[in-house]
């Protein structure tokens, strides 16, 4: 079997990226976009993660530049999902729906 | 990485986000996402990065799935039913999706420098928490920092959102 290259894992990573962009496009149910939204960003970190491993520096070690700026993607996202979630919450108590196309006004 | 590992966790991964996005189910959409990011943390080991791999376990599949499903049981969701469908939104997402994949490939098909295989470590043993703990608190101190107070404000936030009256 061929070894494996960058591009093997770019690949997965945009096939990923693409699937939850496919997702946020087509779902309707706000929570499985917000879903779809958390498969997007993980995509970003698998291809950070990769060129992390490709560029080998002089001491022999992957960049650990790469992984620290995953660890604040992570840290940003959980932040981000706990915030979002609570306006879920917010948005079921005042409409009794998560349905996208029920909540098409800004006030209410 | 040995390739065969690899293609089992991609094929895994990337058949369990296919899942997340076709589920109606809400809570099965969620368990499926856990699964695609179990999948990604096992690439995430093959990779060496085995603090990023843990972390992704911990945080992903721990804390944020388990507040993906306490919301999904808060809110009682049942099965989303068949609605009306819209023929322009699938027509339209599916073809943006595509298009993306398609200058996917054309990028990578012309990107010389990705067709290399992984140089290989030049250490015997990777040290590898050690590494982004010094590289996160020499030079990256101050987003680290800011992160934080984020983190701070994102709690704060929650909890002024979560009230009963919003005033």
């Amino acid at each position: 079997m061929n070894p494996l290259t960058l591009n093997h894992y770019l690949l997965a990573s945009g096939l990923l990226f693409s699937i939850g962009f496919a997702g946020v496009l087509l779902r309707r149910n706000i929570i499985t976009i917000f879903m779809c939204l958390e498969l997007m960003l993980n995509a970003a970190n698998l291809s950070l993660v990769a060129f992390s491993r490709f560029h080998i520096g002089a001491d022999g070690l992957p960049n650990y530049n790469a992984q620290v700026l995953v660890f604040f993607i992570i840290t940003v996202a959980a932040a981000e999902v706990a915030v979002g979630l609570a306006i879920i919450v917010a948005l079921y108590r005042a409409r009794q729906t998560t349905h996208v196309e029920d909540l098409v006004s800004l006030k209410f | 990485m040995s390739p065969i590992l690899f293609w089992i966790f991609t094929a895994l991964m990337l058949a369990f986000g296919i899942s997340v996005v076709l589920n109606r189910d809400p809570v099965a959409s969620a368990l499926s996402l856990v699964a695609s990011f179990l999948c990604l943390s096992a690439l995430f080991v093959g990779l060496d990065a085995f603090f990023i791999g843990v972390i992704q376990i911990l945080v992903y599949a721990g804390a944020v799935m388990v507040l993906f499903l306490f919301i999904i049981m808060l809110l009682d969701l049942k099965a989303e039913k068949r609605r009306h469908f819209n023929r322009l939104t699938l027509v339209g997402g599916g073809a943006v999706a595509a298009g993306f994949v398609f200058e996917l490939l054309h990028v990578l098909n012309s990107f010389s420098m990705g067709k290399n295989p992984f140089p290989p470590l030049g250490v015997a043993r990777l040290d590898d928490v050690r590494q982004v703990g010094i590289t996160l608190f020499t030079q990256f101190n101050l987003p680290f920092q800011t992160v934080g107070v984020l983190v701070l404000v994102a709690s704060v936030g929650v909890i002024v959102l979560s009230r009963r009256e919003l005033k």
